[in-house]
């Protein structure tokens, strides 16, 4: 897309004009509203958006930074395995300060000597599998919907190309299910959601139906920039004063509402659903993907018998509240005290597209 | 020589004084260093400024620069920084073993010819040669010498409330000309680093407007970071406006790519002035006379801090929003969506 046209959607006129209809339609009532995907996060917050948004919008981050969801116990998987001779950790650069017990990390896992490799994409992973037949490169599988086509794609290349020392450790998440299991706890005050651009681009609109059909709220696909942010809430308070909850796809020039089947697919072929463990959260029921048995052999759970146990979140840790947006970043007794990011407590302080990293960095 | 640097070479003996004689002296002649002594014996007037640094970048040649030329200007332009002409540079090579002879001589080579141009003379170096695995190609360690003109000379801590907040030119090209080369990314226009000795211009600015409150070159961290180390040390809010931050549209199509921040890249030809506001003009007339200033602009202020809060930069966003523009906690990471 180019370059000109993007910026249209950062226009000031345009936005003003917009955030003018938002102020009269929310006529003083307030509209608590949820994005899920710490793009959404950071845009909001980098743009400036948040600090001229009219003051009856609540903006609350949910579990939609996939390094914040990743469970401790999979960071410690994760690190562990990088302690292992032999293997090489592939990675997104996300992971590499996040820290598991003990304060440890990829980063300094590589310091003392474990073979980390940052990489840009799953074929980078592949490749570096195909020059290190020595080694056994297991790609890190962290993100939602969006990432694992093509970690699904790598596992289906390496298959091909009879690749036998690649594996992937799966930890991807989904988020429509993520999205029930907020919406069916009754303490949630969630008006409305923006749903993720990203996601949405491969899970397109219909999974998102019950969220108005069983739980009354209106939901908008957004992009990132801040008119599409803008145009989301301008919707989302327009169906709250009219009491409509309906599902929109406001990011047509990269979302189609059927999203698309072809990566769907591919999901389908290489993984299937797994209960997965969401940080700050806990288990939910099919939520995850794993290897399917076909593609077992790129398994690295399977390869190197990697179990995940649920452990008992950190001592005064309000993570799990500001994920399910009952608590404000900056009210957690740790917040930029005991917990910043050098030393995250918590996971929404770890990730840079954490709520609480996003507040500690841009909140004036 | 042999056609690749042996470990020899760092012996001090018959083969380290081939490599002086045959590739340092023919590259950096000057007549200090043709008296081969174990120093320099120098003549400087006044207050002195020093400043160390010590280069390492993958890779060694770059879009728009090598190694060789980052350790003249990096050097060159942290004295500058200081209200200082650079006079001198001292020069030290840590060269891994089985360098291609070719590739050292087009480093020195580089590193004579930014001297030459940047006017500062190598008088003293030093050459170790390490074995294989023990450093990456090379590494080069620069000390520059310069006299101070100016009194008071500029510092860090010297930001006041309504001075100009003013940079030279565009931000965050020398990270991600280096960034898109070590991931093979090709950009339609490619991405030049702007490494450039920048001893020129500022003499010129020094010399014609002789309160400069802080000259800084924003290298690693970026802008971001150099502004945030100035209103620390000034105890003082700096204030910049995101329309007014000129970055090149191939460096921002290219970071929202890797998802990097441009205000964090580092720079190797850029500096930000502070000067009394009244005088931003005259400031900026006697950058832009210099072809390294030509995009030079204003892009925000000093305000004073708000009670109870330490130093910091604020950010006006194009959307008229404002929001922290923070330090980094290390190297910027790509995400992964």
């Amino acid at each position: 897309m180019s370059l000109d046209i993007l910026d249209q959607f950062h226009d000031p006129v345009l936005c003003k004009s917009v955030l003018e209809r938002l102020r009269a339609t929310l006529d003083g009532k307030p509209l608590r509203f949820m994005e899920v995907c710490g793009t959404h996060t950071v845009a909001i917050f980098r743009s400036g958006l948040r600090s001229i948004l009219p003051k009856e919008i609540v903006h609350l981050s949910g579990p939609g930074c996939p390094v914040c969801v990743t469970h401790e116990a999979e960071i410690n998987a994760f690190l562990d395995l990088a302690e292992k001779p032999g293997v090489i950790v592939a990675t997104f650069g996300d992971l590499m300060r996040v820290p598991g017990s003990k304060g440890r990390t990829l980063k300094a896992a590589q310091a003392d000597g474990a073979r980390v490799a940052v990489v840009y994409s799953p074929p980078d992973a592949l490749k570096l599998a195909a020059e290190n037949p020595d080694a056994t490169v297991v790609f890190l599988g962290v993100g939602f919907e969006t990432t694992a086509p093509g970690v699904a794609a790598s596992v289906k290349m390496a298959k091909a190309q009879g690749l036998a020392n690649y594996r992937v450790l799966s930890f991807h998440k989904l988020v429509p299910p993520a999205l029930d299991a907020l919406l069916s706890d009754p303490d949630t005050d969630i008006d409305a959601f923006i749903m993720p651009g990203h996601v949405s681009a491969i899970i397109g609109l219909a999974p998102y139906r019950p969220v108005a059909e069983r739980y009354g709220k209106a939901a908008a696909i957004a992009g990132f920039e801040p008119l599409d942010i803008l145009q989301a809430l301008l919707f989302l308070a327009e169906c709250k004063k009219g009491g409509r909850a309906e599902v929109v796809n406001l990011y047509r020039r990269v979302v189609r509402d059927e999203g698309n089947a072809k990566a769907r697919a591919m999901l389908a072929e290489v993984f299937r659903p797994a209960d997965a463990l969401w940080r700050g959260i806990g288990e939910i029921p099919g939520s995850g993907l794993e290897l399917a048995d076909e593609y077992a052999a790129f398994d690295a759970k399977r390869s190197f018998g990697i179990e995940i146990k649920d452990c008992p979140p950190l001592p005064g840790c309000k993570c799990g509240e500001v994920l399910k947006g009952k608590m404000a970043p900056n009210l957690c007794p740790l917040f930029g005290k005991a917990c910043t990011p050098a030393k995250p407590v918590g996971p929404c302080m770890v990730s840079t597209e954490g709520s609480c990293a996003a507040y500690y960095k841009y909140q004036v | 020589m042999s056609d690749k640097v042996l470990l020899d070479y760092g012996s001090g003996g018959k083969a380290s004084q081939r490599l002086i004689g045959e590739l340092f002296l023919r590259h950096f002649d000057n007549p200090e260093l043709r008296r081969m002594n174990d120093g320099a014996v120098l003549s400087v007037s006044g207050r002195i400024a020093v400043s160390t640094d010590t280069f390492t970048v993958d890779p060694v040649f770059f879009p728009g620069g090598d190694i060789g030329r980052l350790a003249v200007h990096g050097t060159v332009n942290d004295v500058a920084m200081m209200g200082a002409v650079p006079r001198y540079l001292t020069c030290g090579f840590l060269i891994e073993e089985g360098l291609e002879m070719a590739m050292l001589e087009r480093i020195v080579e580089s590193l004579g010819a930014a001297a030459r141009e940047a006017g500062v003379w190598v008088v003293t170096g030093d050459t170790k040669v390490v074995p294989k695995g023990a450093a990456d190609k090379i590494f080069i360690n620069t000390t520059g010498i310069g006299e101070v003109i100016v009194d008071p000379a500029p510092a860090g801590d010297r930001a006041r409330p309504g001075d100009a907040i003013l940079i030279n030119g565009t931000l965050g090209d020398h990270g991600l000309a280096i960034l898109s080369t070590r991931q093979g990314l090709a950009f339609e226009t490619p991405v030049l680093s702007d490494c450039a000795s920048l001893n020129r211009p500022i003499e010129a600015l020094l010399r014609g407007l002789p309160d400069v409150h802080v000259l800084r070159d924003p290298t690693r961290g970026g802008l971001a970071t150099t502004l945030n180390e100035i209103a620390v040390a000034s105890a003082a809010t700096c204030e910049i406006e995101e329309d007014l931050i000129p970055v090149r549209p191939e460096v921002r199509g290219g970071c929202s790519l890797l998802g990097l921040d441009p205000l964090y890249l580092a720079n190797e030809g850029k500096f930000l002035c502070i000067v009394p506001g009244d005088q931003a003009e005259a400031a900026l007339a006697i950058m832009r006379a210099d072809p390294l200033c030509a995009g030079a602009r204003k892009i925000g202020e000093v305000v004073p801090a708000e009670a109870g809060q330490p130093g910091r930069v604020l950010l006006k966003t194009g959307l008229g929003g404002k929001r922290l523009l923070g330090m980094l906690e290390g190297e910027q990471l790509p995400r992964i969506c």
